[in-house]
């Protein structure tokens, strides 16, 4: 069976409008006119509309940007588990979790507890070196933290040693409360957001 | 039956023109020379993403993209899901060979001038899908959430972190909050199904239509020049001499190159499987070595060697400044010969930008300048570094052994790679500055002067200094006086 004769592409098939009778001013101009107003009338409505729906979009997408989360105090845990004298890996639970973190709540810290001028005090480093944010380790026969990516090096207080970072570690504030320890914590520490 | 499905495909065609539309696009014509085995990249990368977007939906059907449970997730798909290992290994494979072959697309693009007049926004299009592929690695990786994804966020955090001004925002947004959490993992699934692969076939829809209608760029011939007035009617002109429908008569190359690559892919994939994942994305668990994915590494390695003062600069301006070179090179060159015999300074280009990044993927994948954390614990000491020693200078090799010296210096090879190796440290510094070095650092090295009390530190040099050849002579500066001439001669003929 073959179609007869159907070209849809063809302009001759469409019945053509036609503006050219009689001498009159044509009524399509002045439907024009309202048409154009209308299409003017449209794209305002739409700009209107778009901004309603797109601003709370941006602004849903971008909160993390501006929303600051407040940093928290939290415990360590008691004074024993860090004798004077050393230094010792600690985690605490980040204080803005959310119940699907799963292991990524706890964030790993060092904690030094070491005795000056005959007072007890306590610095509390990020993990993070402050070249690239890897995981640095505390080496306790030469008293210096070392980084596995690109080898920077920290003494014991966490002063800059040697290496490629920008600085020496970064340091939680601290406070001893009923016997524990606690930080000031809740943000990855980075040059921007040095924690200090 | 044959007029019965003639006369349904009549009537399809009759509502949805498919014939029209394959003949314009599929049946395009191209010249006859552009049909060569250095066409094919293109359609093959066009087929390694096709294998990516349908792996990656299947495996979309199992992962969890949650923190808590993306792990196990990947678990359950590598060693218990039905053809789970399988997936996963393709999608690995397919995305190297994604990157790669798009790497050898690009360049063969450049080499034979496709990007001149009039394919500037062809070019320009294909270098925004090089980004985005590469955006599609990295958001990968992290949807890999083991250990590596967990620090590799570090490391994009402690980079952004370095932007002036808007530092802090930027590390929030990257992570989706203010610190590597479930949030961060959602929003780079967001990111590796939706929004990037969303772009990349909006772009690719693009670039493929440029194709169409710019055409493909003829086969070079040398001498023959680009001009912007005549390129159109001279492109029109070979066309009509030696146009052929691209398919059937120039496709045959590609059609070949397609099935190279996919038993490329399933060769990779079974004989490798699939990467990780590594151990669980636990922060607590620091005894890790992070190492970004292959694409990666070549950053990683700049990020080791670059001076400090210029190590910023380079990793925020460095991105802006490729792209930028990438996206003027159609206008700056965009007339003039094409055939890479004649364009020396692109050869070299390539051969320069090839060697270096070819070296520091190297230097990241063996990463020297990382201490070797137990090498201390483990590393052995060669016994003719042992023999012939004196008390002292033993207790000097326990010095070493247990100050974690071994960590950042090798002995004749073993044991880090940070420092330099101390096999023959005895030649080439004296006691006094090995002293000096130890005791205060300097050079990228810390000091030990808190750590070590004297009696370690004279051993320690004491045995430093023992570190050399048989026979050859300790260092010496100009207040120590020369070893006489004959007594040296008649040395270096015994070592002899």
């Amino acid at each position: 069976m073959e179609t007869p004769d159907m070209k849809p592409d063809d302009p001759a098939a469409e019945p053509k409008p036609c503006a050219c009778q009689g001498g009159a001013v044509p009524p399509e101009a002045e439907k024009s006119t309202r048409r154009e107003l209308m299409l003017k009338v449209g794209i305002g409505l739409n700009v209107v509309a778009g901004a309603m729906i797109g601003l709370p979009l941006i602004g849903y997408a971008l909160s993390s940007f501006v929303q600051k989360m407040p940093l928290a105090w939290i415990t360590l845990g008691a004074l024993e588990k860090f004798p004077v004298g050393t230094t010792r890996l600690a985690s605490y639970p980040n204080p803005n979790s959310r119940p699907w973190d799963g292991d990524t709540a706890m964030i790993p810290c060092w904690v030094r507890h070491f005795e000056e001028n005959g007072e007890q005090r306590f610095q509390v480093f990020a993990i993070n070196c402050a070249h690239l944010g890897c995981p640095v380790r505390w080496f306790e026969e030469s008293q210096l933290f070392l980084c596995p990516c690109h080898g920077g090096a920290y003494y014991a207080d966490g002063s800059y040693a040697a290496g490629p970072p920008p600085r020496g570690l970064y340091e939680y504030e601290y406070k001893v409360e009923n016997n524990e320890l606690l930080i000031k914590g809740g943000v990855l520490p980075t040059l921007a957001d040095t924690n200090v | 039956m044959m007029p019965v499905l003639k006369n349904i495909y009549q009537w399809v065609d009759d509502r949805v023109h498919v014939t029209k539309l394959f003949e314009s696009t599929a049946g395009h014509h191209v010249p006859l020379s552009a049909g060569s085995w250095f066409y094919v990249f293109g359609s093959a990368t066009l087929l390694c993403f096709i294998i990516q977007v349908l792996t990656g939906t299947l495996l979309a059907f199992v992962y969890v993209p949650s923190a808590a449970e993306a792990y196990t997730t990947l678990e359950y798909l590598t060693y218990q899901q039905t053809l789970g290992w399988f997936l996963r290994a393709v999608h690995n494979w397919g995305s190297n060979f994604m990157v790669g072959i798009m790497l050898l697309h690009m360049t063969q693009v450049f080499l034979w001038g496709a990007y001149k007049y009039p394919r500037e926004i062809t070019w320009i299009s294909g270098c925004i899908l090089l980004f985005l592929t590469l955006g599609m690695a990295f958001t990968g990786q992290v949807l890999r959430f083991d250990e590596d994804a967990y620090w590799g966020l570090g490391i994009g955090a402690a980079i952004m972190g370095r932007v002036p001004l808007i530092g802090e925002g930027l590390v929030h947004l990257m992570l989706g909050g203010p610190i590597i959490a479930g949030e961060t993992l959602s929003r780079f699934f967001s990111l590796h199904v939706f929004l990037i692969p969303g772009t990349i076939i909006a772009l690719i829809s693009l670039h493929l239509r440029l194709v169409l209608t710019k055409g493909i760029n003829e086969y070079p011939t040398p001498g023959v020049l680009v001009k912007r007035k005549t390129y159109d009617a001279h492109y029109k002109a070979i066309l009509k001499r030696e146009g052929v429908p691209f398919f059937p008569k120039a496709i045959d190359k590609d059609i070949v190159a397609a099935a190279i690559v996919i038993f490329g892919i399933l060769a990779a994939a079974v004989i490798f499987g699939p990467k990780g994942p590594s151990g669980p994305p636990d922060p607590t668990q620091i005894d890790t070595l992070p190492r970004p994915d292959f694409f990666f590494l070549w950053i990683f390695a700049i990020a080791a060697l670059l001076p400090k003062d210029l190590e910023s600069i380079v990793l925020l301006a460095g991105a802006p400044v490729i792209v930028l070179i990438l996206f003027a090179l159609p206008f700056v060159c965009n007339e003039g010969e094409k055939h890479w015999r004649r364009r020396p300074v692109a050869v070299v280009s390539v051969i320069m930008i090839y060697l270096v990044l070819g070296m520091l993927t190297y230097l990241g994948a063996t990463s020297p300048w990382s201490p070797e954390m137990d090498a201390w614990a483990e590393d052995t000491t060669p016994k003719e570094f042992m023999i012939d020693r004196t008390p002292l200078e033993l207790q000097g090799a326990l010095v070493l052994q247990y100050k974690q010296c071994r960590n950042c210096h090798a002995i004749d090879g073993i044991g880090g790679h940070r420092g330099p190796d101390l096999a023959n440290v005895g030649t080439r510094l004296t006691a006094p500055q090995l002293t000096r070095q130890v005791l205060q650092g300097g050079g990228n090295m810390p000091a030990y002067g808190k750590n070590l009390s004297p009696d370690e530190t004279t051993a320690l040099v004491a045995y430093l200094v023992s570190l050399r050849p048989a026979g050859v002579p300790a260092a010496r500066d100009s207040t120590t006086p020369a070893v006489p001439p004959a007594a040296a001669s008649a040395q270096q003929a015994s070592v002899q």
